[in-house]
C-alpha cells in the first residue's frame, strides 16, 4: 500500500479515544441557570465580589453586544450558536470561598492537573514555571507567588486583580481590544470569568516562565478566559498558556480576551499550545475556539511575539496581532496549526504599523489531514506615519491526503511608499519520497509522517520555550496519528 | 540470505525487470553492474518495498521469509538496508536525531529499550570520525545542502550505525572523491562479516578494487546476463558492456 495512502488510512481512523486529556472530573458545581441575561451578569459579578465599576463596566459591554452583528469574514461553517441554551458559570463548590491554601482544595481538583501534568503542589511544582490554574470560571492556584511578588511581579487570577490592583486593571482593560471590537470581544467582556494578570515592573526580568493551564470541565457550560499582561518599561516576560478540555458530544464555547502592554523598551514573548478537544472523527462535539489576541507595542523599541501550536479545538477562529504603535517596535507571529478529521482552522494576524521603523515578522506553517479546513488570514497594514516599516510574511501549508484544505489569504495595505512588505507562500502535498526513505531507516508510517511535518513546523517550534518544545513536537505527531495497527 | 527467483517487475505499464535470478548467501559481497536504465535502482527499490512498481512473476526469499509480504520499515527492521542512489533531504530534521529515531525504531521493533542518550552519542561520534563526517555536519538538517559526496558517506554513516544484515549500496561510489571512496570502502570492509551480505551496485571497477566482491553480475535490459568472479569487473572494463552482454 501506498506509503501516504496508508497514513491517510491511519489518520482516518484515528477515533476520540486518541486524546488524551478527555477525562472529566466529579465535582460539585455552583451554576446558576443557563441563559444570557443581565441577571447572570450581576450573578457573575457578585460571586467574584467585584466593585461596583467592574459590574458597569460588564453590563455596558453587554448593550454592545447586543447591538453587534456576528463576525461573518472567516472561512468557517459555524452553526448558529444559541447563546441562551448555554451556562456562563460553573465553578466546583469548593472553591466559593477562596482556598487559602492548596490543603483546602479539593483533591479531586488537584489530582485533574496531577493528571494533565500540572502538579501544583509546592514539592512538586514544575521547576522555573510559574502556573495559574484555572478550571472552568475559577482559578483555582498560581504557584510561585511569594518569589515573584518580591521581585514586585503580579501574577494572580484577573478576578484577584481586579481587586487588589483596580487602577491598572481600569487603565489597561479594554484598552487594546475596545469593547465594541466585534460580537465575541464584547460578549467576552460582558461575562468573562477568569484567567491570569500579569504586571511585570520597570526594568524587571522575569526570571521564570509564567504560564496558565485553561481546563473546561462542567458540561455545557462557555469558558470566558480574560488575560491582561503588562510589561512596564524596560521589563521581559515570557508567558505560556496550555489547554484541554474532556470529550463531550456536544460542542462547547471557549472565547477568550487576551490583551498585552508593552510599554518602552518592553518585550512580551507569548506561546499557546492549544489542545482543546478536537470532536470525534465525525465532527461530533469539541470546542469553539473563538480567541481575541491583540498586543500593543506602546513604547519604542519594544516587542511583542506570538507563538502558537493550535492542533485542538473543532473550530479555532483566533488572530493574535500586534499594534505596533512605538518607534522601532517589532511584532512577531510564528504559528503551526494541524487540522485533522473535521477540523475547522480560521487563523492567522494583524500586524498593524503605526510608528516608525517598525517591523514584523510572519511565520505560519498550516497542516491538514482528514477532511479537515486550514486557513492562513493575515492583514499587514502601513499606515502612513509608519516611515521605514517592514514585513516579512511566509505561508506554508502541507497536505496529506486528498480530501483536505488549505488557504492563503493575505491582505495588504500599505500608505507609505517607503516601506517594504515581502511575501511568500507555499503549498505542497507531503512527499512520498521522504516518507520511503524514513520507512527505509525503520520508522513506521506514523513516525514519518510525525518526522517530517516536525521538521516542517521547526521554525515555529524553535521559538517555544524550551520546556515545551519537546511536548509540543509530541503533541504535533499524536495529533496527526491514528492508532497503530 | 536473498534468493531471487524469476522476477518481473513493471511500472506504469512498462516492464523493467524480466526474469532476474540472483541469490545471496551469507557473508557474500555481489556486485551488480550494469549500462544506464537496465534497471538495477529498480531492483533496489523493489526489494526495500518502494510502492508503485508491480510484480508480475517471481518471488524474493529473505532470510526464510516471503521479503514482499513485508511492509518497507519492517524490512528495514529486518536488517534489509538500502544506501540510495540519490538521498532525501529532509529539511528542519537534524541529522543526529533523524539516526537517533532510526536507531531506536529498529530497537523498539525488537523489542528493546531506546538506546541511552550518551551510548547514542558515544556511537555517532566514533562512526563519524572513521568515516571523517564532521560533528558540524550531524548538527545541520539531513542531507539540506550537503554536497552529493557528503549525501553519500551520510548513507554510509547510516548504514554502519545501523549495520544492517543485508545492505545494498546504488552507486554510492558516483560522487565521491578519491580519498571519500577510500574511506566509504573502508568503511563497508570494516562491517564485512561472515553474518552480513552486501549487493553493490557500481559503473566503476575502481570501487572494486577497494570492496573485493566474491560475484560480479552484469545486468542489461531487467536481465542478468553474465555473472562471474572479480576478473569479470576488469573483464567488463576492457571490452564495454556491448560485447560483454554478446558473448554471453
Ligand atoms: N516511474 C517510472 N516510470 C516509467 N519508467 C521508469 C520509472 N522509473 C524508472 N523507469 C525506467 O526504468 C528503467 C530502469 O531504471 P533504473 O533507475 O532502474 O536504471 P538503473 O539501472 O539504475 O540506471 P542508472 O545506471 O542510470 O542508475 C529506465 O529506463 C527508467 O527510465
Ligand atoms: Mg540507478
Amino acid at each position: 500500500m501506498a506509503a501516504t495512502e496508508q497514513t491517510i488510512k491511519q489518520v482516518n481512523t484515528l477515533g476520540n479515544s486518541d486524546y488524551k486529556y478527555g477525562f472529566s472530573t466529579e465535582v460539585d458545581e455552583i451554576r446558576p441557570p443557563k441563559g444570557l441575561n443581565e441577571e447572570i451578569i450581576k450573578f457573575i459579578s457578585a460571586q467574584k465580589d467585584e466593585p461596583e465599576w467592574m459590574l458597569e463596566w460588564r453590563l455596558n459591554a453587554f448593550k454592545v453586544f447586543n447591538k453587534l452583528p456576528k463576525p461573518q469574514w472567516a472561512k468557517l461553517n459555524i452553526p448558529e450558536i444559541d447563546y441562551q441554551d448555554c451556562y456562563y458559570y460553573s465553578i466546583p463548590k469548593s472553591l466559593k470561598d477562596k482556598p487559602k491554601s492548596l490543603d483546602e482544595i479539593d483533591p479531586e481538583i488537584l489530582k485533574t492537573y496531577e493528571k494533565l501534568g500540572i502538579p501544583l503542589k509546592e514539592q512538586k511544582m514544575l521547576s522555573g514555571i510559574a502556573v495559574d490554574a484555572v478550571f472552568d470560571s475559577v482559578s483555582v492556584a498560581t504557584t510561585y507567588k511569594k518569589q515573584l511578588s518580591d521581585l514586585g511581579i503580579v501574577f494572580c487570577s484577573i478576578s484577584e486583580a481586579v481587586k487588589t490592583h483596580p487602577e491598572l486593571v481600569k487603565k489597561y482593560l479594554g484598552s487594546v481590544i475596545p469593547v465594541s471590537d466585534h460580537s465575541f470581544a464584547a460578549l467576552n467582556s460582558a461575562v468573562f470569568t477568569d484567567g491570569s494578570f500579569i504586571y511585570i515592573p520597570e526594568g524587571v526580568r522575569c526570571p521564570v516562565e509564567l504560564s496558565t493551564y485553561f481546563r473546561i470541565n462542567a458540561m455545557n457550560t462557555g469558558q470566558f478566559e480574560r488575560t491582561l499582561i503588562i510589561a512596564d518599561k524596560d521589563s521581559y516576560v515570557s508567558y505560556l498558556e496550555g489547554c484541554t478540555a474532556p470529550m463531550r458530544d456536544e460542542n462547547q464555547l471557549h472565547a477568550a480576551n487576551v490583551e498585552l502592554v508593552a510599554l518602552d523598551n518592553a518585550e512580551i514573548k507569548y506561546s499557546t499550545v492549544q489542545n482543546w478537544y478536537p470532536g470525534d472523527k465525525e465532527g461530533k462535539g469539541g470546542i469553539y475556539n473563538f480567541v481575541t489576541k491583540r498586543g500593543a507595542c506602546r513604547g519604542k523599541n519594544s516587542k511583542i511575539s506570538w507563538t502558537q501550536v493550535e492542533t485542538g479545538s473543532a473550530i479555532t477562529w483566533k488572530y493574535p496581532s500586534c499594534i505596533l504603535q512605538g518607534d522601532n517596535s517589532k511584532g512577531e507571529f510564528y504559528s503551526v496549526a494541524i487540522t485533522n478529521n473535521m477540523q475547522q482552522a480560521d487563523t492567522g494576524t494583524k500586524m498593524i504599523h503605526i510608528g516608525k521603523n517598525t517591523s514584523s515578522k510572519i511565520i505560519s506553517k498550516g497542516i491538514s489531514a482528514g477532511k479537515a479546513n486550514n486557513t492562513y488570514r493575515g492583514l499587514v497594514n502601513i499606515l502612513s506615519k509608519a516611515k521605514n516599516a517592514r514585513n516579512f510574511t511566509q505561508c506554508d501549508s502541507l497536505l496529506i491526503g486528498n480530501q483536505c484544505g488549505a488557504h492563503t489569504v493575505p491582505y495588504i495595505e500599505s500608505s507609505n511608499s517607503d516601506s517594504m512588505v515581502e511575501h511568500e507562500a507555499t503549498t505542497s502535498k507531503i512527499n512520498e519520497d521522504q516518507l520511503f526513505y524514513c520507512q527505509q531507516r525503520g520508522l513506521n508510517s506514523e513516525d514519518a509522517v510525525g518526522l517530517i511535518v516536525n521538521g516542517f513546523c521547526k521554525e515555529v517550534l524553535q521559538h517555544l520555550p524550551m520546556e515545551f518544545a519537546v511536548e509540543a513536537q509530541k503533541l504535533v505527531a499524536i495529533s496527526l496519528e491514528g492508532s497503530v495497527g | 540470505m536473498l534468493e531471487i527467483k524469476n522476477l518481473h517487475v513493471s511500472i506504469e505499464e512498462k516492464k523493467i525487470i524480466k526474469g532476474l535470478d540472483l541469490s545471496i548467501n551469507k557473508g557474500e559481497v555481489h556486485a551488480l553492474m550494469g549500462p544506464n536504465g537496465s534497471g538495477k535502482s529498480t531492483l533496489s527499490y523493489v526489494l526495500s518495498g518502494k510502492d508503485k512498481y508491480e510484480i508480475n512473476d517471481g518471488t524474493i526469499d529473505y532470510n526464510g521469509k516471503n521479503l514482499l509480504e513485508l511492509d518497507v520499515d519492517e524490512r528495514a527492521n529486518e536488517g534489509l538496508f538500502l544506501a540510495f542512489q540519490y538521498p532525501m533531504e529532509i529539511p528542519g530534521v537534524q541529522t543526529s536525531f533523524f539516526l537517533k529515531t532510526a536507531i531506536n525504531s529498529k530497537r523498539k521493533y525488537l523489542g528493546q529499550s531506546e538506546m541511552d542518550a550518551l551510548e547514542f552519542a558515544k556511537l555517532m561520534k566514533s562512526k563519524a570520525e572513521e568515516l571523517n563526517i564532521s560533528t558540524e555536519m550531524l548538527k545541520r538538517d539531513l542531507n539540506v545542502n550537503y554536497s552529493g559526496g557528503e549525501k553519500k558517506k551520510q548513507e554510509i554513516l547510516q548504514m554502519s550505525m545501523l549495520s544492517p544484515k543485508m545492505a545494498i549500496l546504488d552507486e554510492t561510489d558516483s560522487g565521491l572523491d578519491i580519498d571519500a571512496l577510500r574511506i566509504v570502502s573502508e568503511g563497508v570492509n570494516k562491517l564485512r562479516n561472515s553474518d552480513n551480505s552486501f549487493l553493490v551496485i557500481t559503473h566503476y571497477q575502481r570501487l572494486l578494487n577497494y570492496i573485493k566482491p566474491d560475484f560480479v553480475h552484469i545486468i542489461a535490459d531487467g536481465k542478468i546476463v553474465k555473472s562471474g568472479d572479480y576478473s569479470l569487473a576488469l573483464e567488463l572494463e576492457e571490452k564495454g558492456y556491448e560485447e560483454i552482454s554478446q558473448t554471453a
